[in-house]
């Protein structure tokens, strides 16, 4: 679950970042998009940073692993920032989709559904449309490429440099 | 060392294709004393090269040229733009491919006699017999380090072959072994043994896994008599007022067109290419394209009746470490009509990376029930179905009407559509694929739509009779006699096996005919 915390007006991203008592959550200050507690935040460019925070949060709720942190939804997220930047017209469909995705979400908006279900329920109504999509398909790719979020699944990854694994378990397994 | 002949030396062969077909052929031909230009689209990658990273991989070895596809089958609702997983660099797919090296079985070069006419099916027997093809089965599983054959052990059994042994024990299924791999088990030929290294499917890093790459083109270079031209894109073929073949033209390096002529040419560039270049090659005397005029050019185009089945289990299982495919179960291979289907197919291991299993284990799937699969990546197990589809006229490479490649050639639309027979040989083998492993203590299992193909079959299919098919016995046009096709697209029908070791001993055959007319003089 990404909460995110608006930030105050004034409030500096350095003084965010001390304040590691705020916890898990995610704070929207500026044009960025920051976790305070896990020191590490994303600025953005072209999208608006609650838009950005919203992509983390449909990020999750796409491929949600509990176990991963959300530094790494983040990073999978970002190229929109980056592609938005140089392409008008990707930029429109992010934001119209996030602004349609907050509008089918009622009052509180996408974050303001406090459970995954009802997100979910909401991301099948769009399930079809471009921005689904395309944030779907480039994440498949961009969160499961992070070699930093192979341990998290057991991947151990390159192995040619190691030798391989003819002395390394190839055969280990125990229990059968 | 490597040869270098003059665009205009009308003495050579040109062999389009460095894979399976096209290496092998060109080594086979250069051996003899004959002079061969090999075009390759692709680049040359040495093995040292090869990257144990999957999409890294991926963009340095797939061929990934647009093409569009078409039919019910689910690759084209999942990859339209990417109906095959096949490499475009020198070696062709044998730098991608799994090692798995199995002769045919009898009957399944007489499918037409043995299964029957079937409805909605383009069956035909080979113009070849298993028993014409055993000593050049023979030659090639010598040539290519084959486990299980010539003396050589098998290879060691990783964590997925044991999960995959335990469950055949179970399930009383009793050819079950490492199987027979084009991947040495004992050093041998200058290359190492396996090191269980994993990643066979992005290049062997060790050169243990056979490779025309270092193994038939170095040979062949290394006789003065074969240049390897790569970056070199076949985009027709010339022929003169008589019908035979002249010379290729193909786009170099920089993009520029190039002629290099030719007193024989061959056609190995894979199921999807070859008959596009001879599609792309109509004249106003060939106006259906070269070698077509029986219309089958394009036509019957088969990639296996596959698919996977993955399970997790409530301990660590790391499929992943080890040889790929060194795991199979031979049993449902048989032809066994009381199934419920003609033909048979092959369980093979298989194991992808976390970035691929992403991908493929359910293309478009999002949500938890994908998510948690992926969260037990180190407890899973894998397997492939490889199995004989129906070749069917409907299933076909066509020229794309309107959208064509950076030099102007139509790019290439994949028809298919599963034939009944296919969906019911799926069908059993996800029941039997899953009692496998159930039988074993799975506690999910995912029964995995087919990927990209990576068999590409029959589609300028060899017949005995000229209005059947495309090339004859030796896989020499029916139409014109210095024209040959050289790579599984020659297939009549495509069997349950892998198709490699049928292709090289193929062209191993093919090599022979080709030097003993050419010194005959009769092409």
């Amino acid at each position: 679950m990404v909460t995110i915390y608006d930030a105050k007006p004034g409030l500096s991203r350095r003084e965010l970042l001390k304040r590691g008592g705020i916890g898990a959550l995610l704070v929207i200050s500026g044009s960025a998009v920051i976790s305070p507690e896990n020191a590490w935040g994303l600025e953005t460019s072209a999208l608006k940073p609650e838009t950005m925070a919203t992509l983390i949060q449909m990020a999750r709720d796409i491929y949600p692993h509990d176990q991963v942190p959300d530094k790494y939804y983040a990073i999978a997220v970002k190229g929109h920032d980056e592609q938005a930047g140089k392409d008008a017209a990707y930029k429109t469909m992010i934001e119209d989709g996030i602004a349609d995705l907050d509008k089918k979400s009622g009052e509180g908006g996408y974050r303001g559904l406090g459970w995954e279900e009802q997100r979910v329920a909401v991301l099948q109504q769009i399930e079809a449309t471009p921005f689904f999509q395309s944030i779907r398909g480039g994440l498949v790719v961009s969160l499961y490429n992070q070699q930093e979020v192979w341990p998290i699944f057991g991947y151990e990854g390159e192995s040619y440099s190691k030798g391989g694994y003819i002395a390394r378990g190839f055969d280990d397994i125990e229990w059968l | 060392m490597a040869a270098s002949f003059d665009l205009n030396n009308d003495g050579v062969v040109v062999i389009i294709g460095s894979g399976a077909g096209g290496g092998t052929l060109g080594n086979e031909l250069a051996q003899k004393g004959v002079d061969v230009v090999i075009l390759e689209a692709g680049a040359r990658h040495e093995y040292e090269d090869f990257i144990n990273d999957e999409w890294a991989s991926f963009s340095q070895l797939a061929w990934t040229d647009k093409r569009t596809t078409s039919g019910d089958w689910r690759v084209s609702k999942d990859f339209p733009n990417l109906p095959a997983w096949i490499v475009k660099s020198v070696g062709g797919s044998t730098t991608h491919w799994a090692g798995a090296s199995l002769r045919f079985q009898e009957h399944e070069f007489k499918t037409l006699s043995t299964y029957g006419k079937l409805e909605g099916a383009n069956l035909l027997d080979w113009p070849v017999t298993l028993a014409e093809m055993e000593p050049y089965y023979a030659k090639a599983e010598a040539k290519m380090g084959v486990t299980g054959t010539n003396g050589w052990p098998r290879l060691p059994g990783n964590n997925n072959f044991k999960v995959l042994k335990a469950g055949a024990d179970k399930l009383g299924y009793k050819e079950c072994h490492t199987g027979n791999m084009a991947i040495n088990s004992v050093e041998r030929d200058d290359r190492m043994s396996c090191q269980q290294t994993g990643f066979c499917f992005q290049g062997c890093k060790w050169g243990a896994k056979w490779s025309t790459l270092y193994t038939e083109i170095p040979k062949g270079e290394a006789t003065g008599h074969l240049e390897v031209r790569p970056n070199a894109m076949a985009i027709k073929i010339n022929h003169d007022a008589s019908g035979k073949v002249t010379g290729v033209v193909y786009a170099d390096k920089d993009g520029k067109l190039q002629e290099q002529k030719a007193r024989i040419v061959t056609v190995a560039g894979n199921s999807i290419e070859s008959p596009r270049l001879l599609l792309n090659s109509e004249s106003s005397k060939f106006p259906h394209g070269l070698a077509n005029s029986s219309g089958q050019v394009g036509k019957n185009y088969m990639r296996h009746t596959t698919g996977s089945v993955y399970a997790i289990f409530d301990k660590p299982v790391h499929m992943y470490r080890g040889t790929t495919m060194a795991g199979i179960i031979r049993d449902e291979a048989r032809h066994d009509p009381s199934r419920g289907f003609v033909g048979g197919y092959e369980f093979e291991t298989l194991s992808l990376g976390l970035p691929f299993m992403a991908a493929f284990l359910n293309p478009g799937g999002w949500g938890r029930s994908f998510t948690t699969a992926l969260d037990h990546y180190d407890h899973m197990a894998g397997l492939w179905i490889v199995g004989e589809d129906m070749p069917r006229a409907e299933n076909r490479i066509t020229l794309h009407k309107d959208e064509k490649d950076a030099h102007g050639m139509p790019i290439a639309d994949v028809h298919f559509d599963d034939h009944p027979n296919d969906t019911a040989m799926r069908n059993h083998a996800y029941k039997q694929a899953t009692a496998l492993y159930d039988a074993v203590g799975a506690t999910r299992s995912f029964p995995t739509p087919p990927y990209p193909s990576t068999h590409n079959l029959g589609t300028n299919r060899m017949s005995e009779k000229a209005e059947d098919g495309v090339v004859n016995k030796h896989g020499q046009a029916h139409d014109t006699k210095n024209l040959f096709v050289s790579d599984g697209s020659q297939f009549t029908t495509g069997a349950a096996e892998n198709p490699t070791l049928t292709i090289v001993s193929l062209a191993i055959r093919q090599a022979e005919y080709i030097a003993s007319q050419m010194s005959a003089k009769t092409i």
